[in-house]
């Protein structure tokens, strides 16, 4: 498979270097790999924190600025960071009010986070954790990991990053956090597997003509293989199983999420059958964002998350944001 | 195969050596693992592994940790700053937690490493929550801290048999388990990477006087 890459070894420094180049607004530290907005630490504000394997950008680097989250750590591609940059990032963006780390749950983000928190703390920087997992691909929770986080990282980092922007004390914005990850559930299908710089052919063989459905976004076979479905069918069966779980009794924000290789013209097509599901469900849509947030590198697919908001929560959605990857708003 | 000698003494040189076989063989079995990685997992624990030991071996030529508990120490804590992922954590810990029962000794008997072993792999088990059965690094880890009261040689065998019996299991933890039973069928390998360091370990004490 061909690449845009020097090196496999090189393509997250290469990156930071480039998003460096990019973002005056950020201070991009490429030899420990922490990301933090410039104006860090805020005086009286929490700090923000995510991370997690590489490919999946935007996220998280592509969110950190005003509104959203104060630092990110990139891991290698598909690895979770190490305690090592948590620490830093924490240190960075800490004004004595706190640090909120958002955590994937991923077997590796919660160990290496977990550590994290203890060597911060030993810091005397005051931290709350809060995981996300919205994937309701994985039903079985008693024999796995656990749900994965996926686009509901999106909402997470936005509300609780909002909530921390306002001036809120650091229980309020780990309150939001988890509100906001009680309140969403995603569903992802892949259409072509995904090839990682390390390995350079892709990850497991999807032939022509099927999809996988309940995907996660490291590129790991779903849990179910089907004939190739239409937009509408895959609309239909992804809304469903997301609401049959969420059981949504007010509005949601939509996220039609792109994992990286499909074009948006396919997404805003899907978009459209995944509001006519909700309309057919009865489910009032307050807010939709389309486009390729939550990603898993060259991945073709899609995923649809959910999150039900109340009037805070949807001022909060409304708030400005001033990132790499999302900005409104001021 | 000879039975292990209860008080065969192993010396800090003894450990630096066993790391350099452990490096020598995750270079050489790393694309191995990452393509049993690519079949129930996201492709990368050879690469992650290289990387982690590559930084040990650097270390270990900047410092000179005094002991057989402050070399095992100063590679967890190594893999757990360069690795990540969940094998940096589990790796780290199950070397440092293993050092950190050695104590400062100049010198440890390899009874004493035994026990200290099993330390480490309870850690692991803790650390992980996982179980045996669950297809996961503690497949071979565990019967290889069983093993190693008889000796090093056995603890090798333990652990490849333990590695090539997660074959037919689904997995409970870690990444692999969000494929449910299409898990089946495959080595897991974390269990294939445990297998090795034990591996390095009997290759070691085989080639000491």
């Amino acid at each position: 498979m061909k690449m845009l890459i020097n090196v496999p070894e090189t393509v997250v420094a290469d990156a930071l270097r480039g998003m460096a180049a990019a973002h005056p607004e950020l201070s991009v530290d490429v030899a420990n790999r922490v990301v933090v907005r410039r104006d860090a630490p805020v005086a009286g504000q929490v700090g923000v924190v995510s991370g997690g394997g590489s490919g999946h950008e935007p996220l998280h680097g592509g969110f950190v600025g005003p509104g959203m989250l104060s630092a990110a750590c990139p891991g290698e591609v598909f690895t979770s960071p190490v305690p090592d940059q948590m620490v830093r990032a924490a240190a960075a963006v800490d004004s004595g009010a706190g640090v909120l780390f958002v955590v994937k749950n991923y077997t590796g983000d919660v160990l290496n986070f977990d550590m994290a928190a203890e060597l911060a703390e030993d810091e005397g920087i005051q931290v709350a954790k809060v995981l996300v997992n919205d994937d309701v691909a994985v039903t079985d929770s008693l024999y796995t990991a656990g749900r994965r986080g996926t686009g509901a990282t999106l909402f997470v980092e936005k509300l609780a990053g909002a909530a921390a922007e306002e001036g809120a004390p650091l229980e309020h914005v780990e309150a939001i956090a988890r509100r906001v990850n009680d309140r969403s559930r995603s569903f992802g299908v892949a259409l072509s597997a995904v090839t990682t710089p390390a390995k350079g052919s892709p990850t497991f063989d999807l032939p022509e003509g099927e999809l996988e459905l309940g995907i996660g976004i490291h590129g790991e076979p779903g849990r179910e293989r089907r004939a190739m479905m239409t937009s509408r069918e895959i609309a239909d069966f992804a809304v469903h199983t997301v609401v049959e779980d969420l059981l949504p009794s007010g509005p949601v924000i939509v996220l039609v999420n792109g994992m990286g290789g499909t074009p948006l013209l396919e997404l805003y097509g899907f978009n459209a059958e995944v509001q006519r599901v909700l309309t057919e469900q009865r489910v009032p849509v307050a807010r939709t964002l389309v486009g390729n947030y939550v990603t898993s590198l060259d991945m073709a697919g899609c995923s649809v998350t959910l999150c039900q908001v109340d009037e805070e929560l949807l001022r909060l959605w409304d708030a400005p944001v001033q990132t790499a990857a999302l900005r409104w708003g001021r | 195969m000879t039975d292990q000698k209860p008080d065969r003494t192993l010396d800090t040189d003894f450990f630096r050596r066993w790391l350099t076989a452990a490096t020598a063989m995750v270079e050489r079995e790393a694309g191995r693992l990452t393509e049993l990685d690519s079949a129930i997992g996201d492709a990368d624990h050879g690469s992650n592994l290289q990387r982690g030991f590559r930084s040990v071996m650097t270390e270990l030529g900047r410092e000179s940790p005094d002991g057989p508990g402050a070399v095992l120490v100063m590679a967890g804590r190594q893999l757990i700053s360069t690795v990540g992922g969940a094998s940096g954590p589990l790796y780290g810990t199950l070397l440092r937690r293993t050092g950190k029962a050695l104590g400062d000794a100049p010198e440890v008997t390899a009874e004493q490493f035994t026990e200290a072993f099993r330390a480490g792999v309870a850690a692991v088990a803790q650390l992980g929550g996982a179980k045996a059965g669950d297809k996961t690094m503690l497949d071979a880890l565990e019967p290889a801290a069983e093993a190693l009261g008889t000796s090093f040689g056995a603890a090798a065998e333990a652990a490849e048999k333990g590695a090539l019996a997660t074959v037919p299991l689904q997995a409970r933890k870690g990444r692999a388990s969000y494929l449910g039973e299409r898990s089946i069928g495959h080595q897991d390998p974390g269990a294939t990477s445990s297998a090795l360091l034990v591996a390095a370990l009997a290759d070691t004490a085989e080639a000491t006087p």
